[in-house]
């Protein structure tokens, strides 16, 4: 339902309405970014030279802001490859026969979608160095992502897998196929299709998610900004924070609009063709129990 | 065993403030997210666009970084919170992101038809949308909304990186001072969050079979 629905095409009174009802909206936007104009200004954060710092090569924050933003793209991008292949194996597992896999792999695939990231990253950074291995931040950080997304996309492919029409499995059955075939070479790539858009926009999630080296003194696009702030406060006084923060804020959300708009288009793209194979794709089964998140929040 | 009673103070404590965080934010986030869907379905188009904007942006930043926005950004425009306050600002006004968006969803669900008769008995776009579509809506967004609710009761821990003594943040405080007793410190942290994520999700499902409608 769009929104024309619910109300009438306006007549000439109606319109007069929506023109008083824009007029006071805008009114009321502009009051606002007008009042948060006014006070940064009352404040002297709208000053040009403020803002200069984010694009002077001199001031050695454009780099900074750029090596931070690389190490952010790497422990992401360690995170979600490992994440995807864990998570199509414990997908599988999940839907397997026997029971002596399918139960522990529930199991894992419940824990970690039930806590908190940061308290498994935590566990790792602050908990495990106790028995042994001794974590840096960027191997904590990425195990962390990789063990929570990993989770997370099991419960994406398996959804997948279900959603495939069971005609497609018994066809491959009957056409002599083992199960190990019938997973790999009929199932896994119609699910892997169909869940392409879930995928890129679980690239958001876990892009967001990185953020949290921020606490646990990764140098990622946050902690960078950070300590770039603290250094220059001390030196010139604190003139900078603001400048930074908007700095590192509008390039987490580019890149993410970014992923977004191409999950948007993918998705747009498989269910056009689709629609073009004369196939209707259908609800995907959700899951029994939801502690997790498929929100992509 | 001895740890816990040592520390139940504490872990009591943090416990608490995890609760009340998620409570606090968790009623900004509907009643914002709320809003902010109904906004996005209005016949004004600067509200439509206020709204889209707020939701694509808040959707695409993370959650860190709107904390920042509100601990660093908010004294900039000579407003200070405390961080507690500024973590249920900062949840809640993310999380009604989310919301709306799922509110959104929900409302796109409710058949035109229903819609359109309620154009038709005479209600008006207020009306239509309070008495007809949002019932319905509501119904079908009970279990995306249930998901995101439990989300961000995990999310929550992120304020633990802000001075806020919630439940996370006793973990590292806690492994320093108990190097004997670190997976009980683990354990009852989980434990911490799995007393709110569980019987939310068992909630969300008891409560989804009960408004459920047959279509």
């Amino acid at each position: 339902m769009s929104a024309p629905v619910l109300f009438d095409l306006p007549g000439p009174k109606a319109r007069a309405r929506i023109r008083i009802g824009t007029a006071v909206g805008v009114l009321l936007v502009l009051a606002l970014v007008a009042f948060v104009l006014v006070r940064l200004n009352g404040n002297g954060q709208l000053d040009p030279a403020r803002w200069a710092i984010l694009f002077d090569p001199n001031s050695g924050v454009p780099q900074a802001l750029g090596e931070a933003l690389v190490r952010t793209l790497q422990v992401a991008a360690v995170a979600m490859v490992a994440a995807t292949v864990l998570g199509v194996l414990l997908a599988v597992g999940r839907l397997s026969d026997h029971r002596w896999v399918r139960i522990p792999v529930t199991t894992v695939i419940e824990f970690f979608r039930a806590i908190p990231l940061l308290v498994v990253i935590f566990a790792l950074y602050f908990v495990l160095p106790a028995f042994g291995p001794d974590l840096s931040a960027f191997a904590a950080l990425g195990l962390g992502l990789t063990l929570y997304n990993m989770a997370v996309l099991a419960e994406i492919f398996r959804a997948g897998i279900l959603s495939v029409d069971k005609g497609q499995r018994e066809a491959a059955f009957a056409l002599g196929m083992r199960k190990s075939q019938v997973m790999t070479l009929v199932l896994l790539p119609q699910a892997t299709r169909r869940m392409l858009p879930v995928l890129i926009a679980q690239i958001v999630v876990l892009l967001k998610d990185t953020s949290l080296g921020f606490i646990i003194g990764y140098f990622e696009l946050l902690r960078q900004a950070r300590s770039l702030v603290e250094f220059l406060n001390f030196n010139f006084g604190n003139i900078y924070t603001l400048q930074i923060y908007v700095g590192a804020g509008l390039v987490y959300i580019l890149i993410n609009v970014l992923i977004s708009q191409v999950a948007k288009l993918v998705e747009k793209r498989t269910r056009s063709s689709a629609k073009a194979a004369g196939a209707t794709a259908p609800a995907l089964p959700t899951a029994p129990i939801n502690t997790g998140n498929n929100s992509g929040l | 065993m001895q740890f816990f009673i040592d520390n139940f103070d504490i872990l009591r404590d943090a416990f608490l403030q995890t609760l009340l965080l998620t409570v606090l934010s968790g009623v900004l986030a509907l009643v914002l997210g709320v809003v902010l869907a109904t906004m996005r379905v209005s016949p004004i188009p600067p509200l439509r666009g206020l709204a889209t904007f707020y939701v694509e942006t808040f959707r695409n930043t993370p959650l860190t970084v709107v904390f920042f926005f509100v601990i660093f950004g908010l004294p900039q425009i000579d407003t200070v919170v405390s961080f507690f306050t500024g973590a249920v600002i900062a949840v809640g006004m993310y999380t009604a992101a989310f919301v709306a968006e799922a509110v959104r969803s929900g409302i796109n669900s409710v058949s035109p038809g229903q819609a359109e008769a309620a154009r038709a008995l005479g209600l008006g776009f207020g009306q239509s949308l309070r008495e007809v579509v949002l019932p319905q809506a509501f119904r079908t967004v009970v279990p995306p909304l249930g998901s995101v609710f439990i989300a961000m009761a995990k999310n929550t821990s992120i304020a633990a990186g802000f001075s806020v003594s919630e439940l996370s943040s006793t973990l590292p405080r806690l492994v320093n001072a108990n190097a004997g007793d670190l997976l009980v410190v683990l354990l009852a942290v989980v434990i911490g969050y799995m007393i709110i994520t569980v019987p939310m999700a068992y909630a969300v499902n008891r409560l989804e079979r009960r408004v459920a409608i047959l279509r």
